[in-house]
């Protein structure tokens, strides 16, 4: 079936299965790798993006539920040359090891500072709940309230 | 093309070989070291840590070129997976190369270029073991360089100066790019004498990691990643069951499904290829495969055969008469500890992307075996070994998961059925089922305390499945030679050696599925059971733990490396021992690979929840080439450590490994890990050391021995649970 959405400010159709998950829409059809398989089965994270804004774990998100909907991944949440506040303060805290979860923790923190500007250790506790088996949480919490921050600075900024 | 070997003489037993390309400016190789026969190789890896780039001295690598842009691209031998090595191989290029670290870029070396490393990534060993030899390397290039930019300049050599990839005097100047540019002759002179450890700029301070960016924009980098023109994928068929056996396949369902391109039957498995991913998988449901399963495997099976006493025992240390003493059963102190199967669940599935062209293959591959990869896709096309070219990616997550790689042959199988790129990975449920995984153990300790409240003699049994034996990484049985497994005893010797008698035997077992390497192999297990077993002691004796530990420390270097992290680490805590209401200090060390490791973990205990608050970790892994990201790696230890210790448990069900999914199988998340991470690094040697392994040895005895003074009770299991 032809699906249409918007994919980091761009339209796109697709001609796909309806059931196909979004992830491999995105990673083999539009060929953004940035977006992580881990499990299929909506268990780790690895696959986050935001669908409207929302955080979704794109491996257990049909492709007909995006129709007309925005869709953004890691590709699409800098713009232009500068990086995200997350990118920032990720890159700041020095984060990833391995780094194949990172993008997954990095999409699911952008869209719980829209709508928890200053979160408190419970909040990130409670809203990031991926998982990264190389343990890099300690720096990752250190870098989301950095990026609170970043985000806070930016936004007094303009 | 010049080759240009010269043998060099003295101390120094490398060999440099030069070869220049039109365009692409000059390649450094080398090939070097000493053959070692695997036991020494195998032992010193192990137990010491001791690890020297094991290069093939036939065939010289590569490991520089200068690009005409002034770049300078380092061809690393081992790849990258997280532990930040890329990093370590730039700053210590970049210092003795004289150039700055934002010119040079890491990438792996394939295994057609001949600088991958013959035995594998892994076991702590990759900076540790390229320190010295890449000092050489870079300095010897850097000095071939200023000689030729001499000639070119017309200005003695002695004259010139090199800053930042420029070479200048005589008021003149010129770039490594433009001094390489048509260059056929190359003269490679003795190795120069290395800097002072002083002046180095970016050796022991902690530079960014070189793949930062990459990282955090989500760039194309792994395994998973790889894609290319007209590319299939493909989905091979596996068992549920332990030790099923394929037979045959009925495919009739499956070929004429959406997407479907060709079912693929081999005499050891049936695989599909498919045009996506999902008409793969679903092909392969569909697929009706006969296995023949000659035992339903249960956990308790497991846990009977792991028992100390089951399987056959080899001394591995031994002093005193430890063994006559605790056969008396007077005054005898003892307990068992058990740790469970464990899985990687590192987060990228194992896979491959192949491209059978002919008698050629490329794959492309998350791997930590690069040589043998090689060797097996060879093997299994019937190619000549050269012909196959595998390009290592970035690694999501290895932890020693990658040491085996069936997803390449399979892909490359695949990809000649059809004679198109294939990729082929594990899903996540296959990942769990086929993992080589960390074993299970059973340890038997045993222990007399003398009147003044010292270890008379200790005694510690453990019982384990293979961790080296049956590896791809040993190529021959080395088993009846070595008699215990190396890899199972790691961190199962006593590191008290003031013990006057002090035993360790380590039983081998081998279990119906793979067991295999999994960070640290055997040092979690074992140190979780010896130091839980130090921590009773101390209480026995009515010691403080800390002071218990320092008193049964012999005099030597490793003794007081161990004695300096121990005592630098209760300083950091603030020890305290005894609980506060319902929280409460646990301590442990352990010495892994020669680097000793002292952890205090701050644990609260609620109802039965265990969580950990803090975590101060002192270590002494020599030069510490980057100080951040062996901070980083402790941290990831400390966190893996927690999850394993508190969570983490594979079962047996009906024949089958359970879980298959992440949840089910529990693994620490943000919620568990701690909020503070306090790390002292020491520096008790002039050479850098294991750093990717040995903190994860204390941190599971940490958090029991404090969950004992909170509560009383003592967790002898893992995962440590109140019950
Ligand atoms: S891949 Fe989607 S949650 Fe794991
Ligand atoms: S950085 Fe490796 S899994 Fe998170």
């Amino acid at each position: 079936m032809k699906i249409s959405f918007t994919l980091n400010g761009t339209a796109q159709s697709v001609e796909v299965a309806e059931n196909t998950p979004l992830l491999w829409v995105v990673r083999d059809v539009l060929d953004l790798k940035g977006t992580k398989f881990g499990c299929g089965k909506a268990a780790c994270g690895a696959c986050t993006l935001h669908v409207d804004g929302e955080a979704i774990r794109s491996c257990s998100y049909p492709i007909k539920m995006v129709e007309g909907k925005n869709i953004t991944t890691i590709e699409g949440l800098s713009s232009g040359d500068s990086l995200h506040a997350v990118q920032q303060a990720w890159k700041e805290e020095i984060v990833p090891q391995c780094g194949y979860c990172q993008p997954g923790f990095m999409m699911a923190t952008a869209a719980m500072l829209d709508k928890i500007p200053n979160p408190t250790d419970e909040d990130i506790d409670k809203n990031i709940q991926n998982i990264c088996r190389c343990g890099t949480y300690y720096r990752m919490r250190k870098a989301i309230h950095r990026a609170a921050e970043i985000k806070a600075a930016e936004a007094s900024d303009s | 093309m010049t080759e240009n070997n010269k043998k060099k003489k003295g101390s120094s037993r490398r060999k440099f070989l030069v070869r220049t390309a039109i365009g692409t400016g000059v390649l450094l190789g080398t090939g070097y070291l000493t053959r070692h026969i695997w036991r020494r190789t195998i032992f010193t890896e192990v137990d010491k840590g001791e690890s020297p780039y094991l290069g093939d001295a036939a065939t010289p690598g590569i490991w520089f070129e200068v690009t005409p842009e002034n770049e300078v691209i380092l061809y690393s031998p081992k790849v990258e997976m997280g532990q930040g090595t890329h990093t370590g191989l730039a700053q210590i290029a970049a210092d003795e190369l004289e150039i700055d670290i934002e010119k040079i870029t890491v990438r792996h070396a394939e295994s057609v270029s001949t600088n991958v490393d013959p035995f594998a990534t892994g076991g702590s060993t990759s900076i540790m073991g390229l320190f010295q030899p890449l000092r050489e390397l870079s300095a010897t290039m850097r000095e071939m360089l200023k000689n030729k930019a001499a000639e070119k300049l017309g200005v003695a050599a002695t004259s010139l100066a090199v800053a930042n990839g420029v070479i200048s005097g005589g008021g003149k100047s010129i770039t490594f790019g433009e001094v390489v540019d048509g260059v056929t002759d190359w003269e490679v002179p003795d190795v120069p004498p290395l800097k002072a450890m002083k002046d180095y700029k970016y050796i022991g301070k902690p530079v960014a990691r070189v793949d930062l960016h990459d990282k955090v924009v989500g760039a194309p980098i792994f395994g998973m990643d790889a894609s290319l023109p007209g590319m299939l994928f493909g989905s091979v068929c596996r068992s549920e069951k332990i030790g099923a056996k394929y037979v045959g396949a009925d495919t009739t369902a499956a070929e004429n499904m959406p997407g479907v391109v060709k079912i693929v039957k081999e005499k050891d498995f049936v695989g599909v290829v498919a045009k996506s991913y999902q008409e793969a998988e679903n092909a392969k449901n569909a697929i009706e495969v006969e296995w023949k399963v000659e035992r339903n495997w249960t956990s308790q099976d497991i846990e009977e055969m792991i028992e100390v006493g089951k399987g056959k025992p080899v001394v591995i240390q031994k002093e005193g008469k430890a063994k006559r003493i605790l056969n008396n059963e007077e005054g005898i102190i003892s307990s068992e500890y058990k740790s469970p199967l464990g899985a990687h669940a590192q987060l990228e599935p194992n896979g491959a992307l192949a491209h059978v062209e002919g008698e050629k293959a490329t794959v492309y591959i998350s791997t930590q075996v690069v040589k043998i990869t090689q060797g097996e896709v060879a093997d299994r096309l019937g190619i000549a070994t050269e012909n196959v070219n595998i390009k290592p990616t970035f690694l999501g997550g290895g932890f020693g998961r990658r040491l085996h790689t069936p997803n390449a042959i399979q892909a490359a199988v695949l990809s000649k059925a059809v004679g198109k790129p294939v990729k082929c990975f594990f899903n996540r449920k296959e990942e769990f089922q086929n993992d080589t995984f960390r074993p299970p153990t059973h340890h038997l300790m045993k222990a007399k305390l003398s009147d003044d409240g010292k270890i008379e003699a200790i005694e510690h049994n453990v019982s384990s499945g293979d961790v080296m034996f049956g590896s791809a990484l040993i190529p021959v049985d080395l088993s009846g030679f070595l008699g215990a497994d190396v890899g199972a005893w790691r961190g199962g010797m006593f590191q008290y050696k003031a013990i006057p008698n002090h035993r360790a035997v380590s039983w081998r077992v081998k279990l119906p599925f793979a067991t295999s390497w999994w960070r640290s192999l055997g040092l979690l297990a074992n140190t979780f059971a010896i130091e839980s077993f130090m921590d009773e002691l101390s209480i026995s004796a009515k010691k403080d733990p800390v002071q218990f530990r320092l008193d049964h420390i012999q005099d030597d270097l490793a003794g007081n490396r161990l004695k300096n992290v121990i005592k630098a680490c209760a300083e950091k805590a603030g020890w305290k021992d005894g609980a506060e209401g319902n929280r409460a200090m646990g301590f442990a060390a352990s010495t892994d690979a020669s680097t000793p490791v002292a952890q205090i973990a701050e644990v609260s205990v609620e109802g039965n929840q265990i969580k950990v608050h803090k975590v101060t970790c002192a270590m002494d892994p020599g030069i510490s080439v980057n100080p951040d990201q062996v901070k980083a790696q402790i941290e990831g230890c400390i966190i893996m450590g927690i999850s394993a210790s508190m969570f983490e448990k594979m079962y047996v069900e009906d024949g089958s490994l359970a879980p298959t999914i992440y949840g089910p199988y529990q693994m620490a998340q943000m919620r568990h890990a701690p909020k503070e991470i306090d790390v002292v690094l020491l520096q008790g040697v002039d050479k850098p050391g294991a750093v990717g392994e040995p903190p994860i040895g204390p941190i599971g005895a940490a958090i029991a021995n404090a969950v004992f003074r909170i509560t009383g009770k003592r967790l002898r299991e893992m995962p440590l649970e109140i019950s």
